[in-house]
């Protein structure tokens, strides 16, 4: 695409691959932290309500006897907090604000709402524990007072089923993922899929073929594809528009010039004065430059177009230097020049059958305009190893310091001086020769005389 | 936390003046280059042949037995825990709270039942049932209980008999005589209608499983509740003279349990000791043998029985908890 000079900024393809992966990369990294958190919460949750069990448990053994805070602490307090790491328990037991059993350094958070159980975790004995406290008022014959009883329990079992939960969310995530990349990949192809199959279709279209594009296509795509129908149709026009002007232009100069040409030689036979009769031969001389360059141009006009949109049949090289040659017959005799065919039995080349007649007829007009009469034309066509036609005559052939520049534009060479022509033979015969993937050689002959090849 | 150091430091001042130990003894290794300090609750001549065993298999090892009763071990390895390598204790629930308190290292992969290791730092390593001792002579024309309901019945039917000579641990002083007492207040009310019965016979109070096997064996006591049988079947010499009884309806198995110092010197030696002893190679016949019994001897009923290691064992060493349960237990048996 680069090489045809089209400036590339991105790919649609990469650009919604990355947009579909980013998105998906994420949402996957996202849904494992909302997983692992959610996890977090619950697993702290259910060690949370253990924690509270057992210190209900404790606050409703406790009793006053004799003026005596007396607390029988039930097995179970305990027994229930077994967890498969066997986490470590911390416990203390405040009558208001002094430790009566228990750890004596672990503190109780503040005692702002002493009914309801409070949690926090925190570090005690250099380990992360998660804390539990509750209170309750004892009301004994001459006594009321806080009992409080505080557990607190290391998380060991806790992190371990995080870490489970972590690596499961982490396969998951893992399977999401990639789930997620084959969907988009696939999402990705089946949406540039349209824009790839028009592009396709467009290309595989002939020269010829300008008709508006009639598959169904996405909606998105109807704007791009209205204006290359919008733009194909313009240019079906305007290559029809050129084809008539071409014609058109032909038929309309050729004729008013034949006209005007007829009527200066009628004029001459009637004219005797001798300087009357110099000026109309100059006069007629003119016209048959003028009206050599209008149709070289236009041929030349022709072929550029055709040679645009080149439609190729299968053409038959010696069938049509034979009618070239049996056309010009008439003019050979008044010259007395011989022209003879070499040709292998048929040469098929592919190609536009016009354009090839236009060359054919240029090189032969070439070597009947630059070699002297009663010479002989030779008109060679080969098959093998390529197709070729080649055209010799017994001229003085090219000069070597020219040849270079002949095939261009309105050049002509110094032998030519006197003879009529514009210039644009050979620019024709080449052009051809390029459209047909071929090529022109131009040289000379070793006997002397020019030798122009057409080779496909 | 404080007052339960006070407690325990009262009830046993007597026994733990500074160096005083009840048995210590320096086991050489035939090419010993370090010396692996060992603090434990067994009688050195019931551990002696697990220890020379290890020292066969690790020659570069000496090993300094220090024996001091349960509870001591409890408190003398709190105090200096940098003391210590290895300790050893029949004294589960304190085991377990040294554990929980942080003073034992991770063996992380040391493969052990989950019943008999707690924290993957404190492994029991054998099996020994409290059980009921009696002098054979004396209860020749006896019933032999085989229960405590049938023991209740025979002391109530002959209490001339058994006057003052009943013996059991003082629970007071003895860390496993308080283990086994509270996990037989757990599981059954006939333990304190026992003792109730034990206390009006003068029930005589010993501080360690020795004593009192002496004394029924000369025949001052002719019952002992609560002993560890291993430790009776340990004096061969005696064994025309007493008979072990298991009792049916609730039997206590203890684990001997035996955890790696944290501050220990010699990590990596510890755990090979300790490797050793959960393996229970030691139990293995030889030329001497230990009267323990290694967990091989676990048999479905047994196992049943074993005191579990769990984070409950730890809600008897309460403070309030103890004073509750001592008091109960000082009406009921000394009156
Ligand atoms: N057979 C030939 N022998 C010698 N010179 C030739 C021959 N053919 C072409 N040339 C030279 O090449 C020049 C270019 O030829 P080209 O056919 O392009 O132009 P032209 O013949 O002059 O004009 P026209 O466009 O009318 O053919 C000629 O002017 C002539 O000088
Ligand atoms: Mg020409």
């Amino acid at each position: 695409m680069n090489s045809s000079g089209i400036h590339v900024s991105g790919s649609l393809r990469k650009r919604l691959a990355v947009t579909l992966i980013g998105g998906v990369t994420i949402l996957t990294v996202l849904l494992f932290f909302v997983i692992r958190n959610y996890a977090t919460q619950i697993a702290q949750q259910s060690q949370d309500s253990i924690l509270r069990a057992s210190v209900t448990s404790i606050l409703d053994a406790a009793t006053i006897r004799n003026g005596d805070v007396v607390l029988d602490i039930p097995y179970a307090a305990f027994s229930m907090l077994s967890t498969t790491t066997d986490d470590r328990i911390f416990y203390a037991i405040y009558q208001d604000d002094t430790v009566i059993s228990g750890y004596e350094n672990l503190d109780i958070p503040e005692a702002s709402a002493r009914a309801e159980s409070r949690f926090r975790t925190i570090t005690f004995m250099q380990v992360p524990v998660r804390q539990v406290t509750a209170s309750r008022v004892l009301v004994g014959a001459d006594l009321q007072t806080h009992v409080t009883a505080t557990i607190a329990q290391t998380q060991d079992s806790l992190s371990g089923t995080l870490n489970r939960i972590s690596r499961n969310a982490a396969i998951f995530g893992a399977g999401f993922f990639s789930l997620a990349v084959l969907l988009s990949a696939w999402v990705t192809s089946t949406t540039i899929g349209p824009l790839t199959r028009l592009a396709d279709s467009v290309a595989r279209r002939g020269p010829q073929d300008l008709s508006p594009v009639s598959k169904p296509v996405p909606s998105e795509m109807v704007p791009l594809v209205s204006s290359l129908n919008l733009l194909m149709a313009r240019l079906d026009r305007s290559f029809k528009q050129s084809e008539d002007f071409i014609a058109e232009a032909a038929h309309r100069v050729r004729t008013p010039i034949a006209t005007v040409r007829s009527h200066a030689e009628m004029t001459l036979q009637r004219v005797d004065k001798e300087e009357n009769r110099q000026a109309l031969r100059s006069m007629i001389r003119a016209i048959d430059e003028t009206s050599r360059a209008a149709g070289q141009l236009l041929d030349h006009a022709m072929i550029t177009f055709r040679a645009n949109q080149l439609e190729f049949h299968d053409v038959d090289l010696v069938q049509i230097a034979q009618e070239i040659v049996l056309r010009l017959t008439p003019i050979t005799e008044m010259k007395d020049v011989e022209l003879r065919l070499d040709v292998d039995p048929s040469v098929k080349v592919s190609g536009d059958p016009i354009l090839i007649q236009n060359v054919v007829r240029n090189l032969i007009d070439n070597a009947l305009k630059y070699s002297p009469s009663e010479s002989v034309i030779e008109i060679e066509v080969r098959g093998t190893p390529t197709p070729r036609l080649e055209v010799r005559d017994q001229g003085p052939g090219f000069l070597y310091d020219e040849i270079d520049t002949l095939t261009d534009r309105f050049t002509r060479g110094r032998n030519a001086t006197g003879v009529i022509g514009s210039g644009l033979g050979l620019t024709i015969a080449r052009d051809v020769a390029a459209a047909h993937g071929g090529k022109l050689t131009i040289g000379n002959n070793l006997a002397g005389g020019a030798c122009v090849t057409f080779i496909f | 936390m404080r007052y339960f150091y006070i407690l325990i430091c009262c009830l046993w001042l007597s026994v733990t003046s500074a160096e005083e130990w009840e048995e210590q003894k320096l086991f050489k290794g035939s090419s010993a280059t370090q010396t692996l300090r060992l603090l434990s609750s067994t009688d050195t001549s019931v551990f002696a042949p697990v220890i020379e065993k290890f020292l066969l298999e690790n020659p570069t090892l000496n090993i300094h037995y220090f024996v001091t009763s349960s509870a001591t071990v409890y408190q003398r390895f709190r105090t200096s825990p940098d003391q210590f390598d290895v300790v050893i204790s029949s004294a589960m629930d304190l085991q377990l709270k040294l554990v929980n308190d942080g003073f034992a290292n991770q063996v992380e992969d040391l493969l052990h039942p989950d019943w008999a290791q707690w924290r993957q730092s404190l492994f029991g390593f054998t099996l020994e049932p409290a059980s009921i001792v009696v002098n054979k002579a004396a209860f020749a024309t006896l019933p032999k209980p085989q229960s405590r309901q049938q023991m209740i019945e025979i002391l109530r039917t002959n209490p001339a008999d058994f006057q003052g000579k009943i013996g059991t641990y003082d629970v007071r002083q003895s860390g496993l005589g308080y283990l086994f007492a509270t996990q037989d207040a757990r599981a059954s009310e006939s333990y304190w209608r026992l003792m109730e019965i034990m206390g009006s016979l003068d029930t005589r109070l010993y501080c360690c499983s020795g004593d009192m096997i002496e004394d029924l064996a000369s025949g001052s006591i002719i019952i002992a509740y609560n002993v560890l049988g291993s430790y009776a079947m340990a004096r061969a010499d005696l064994a025309d003279k007493i008979e072990v009884l298991h009792p049916s309806e609730f039997p206590n198995t203890m684990m001997r349990t035996a955890l790696i110092a944290q501050e220990t010197r010699l990590p990596q030696q510890a755990e090979l000791f300790l490797r050793y002893l959960t393996s229970s190679r030691w139990s293995e016949p030889g030329q001497t043998e230990t009267p323990l019994p290694s967990l091989r001897t676990a048999s479905e009923n047994t196992r049943r029985s074993i005191i579990s290691l769990e984070p409950g064992l730890m809600i008897f060493l309460d403070r309030l908890k103890r004073r509750l349960f001592i008091r109960e237990w000082e009406s009921a048996v000394i009156q």
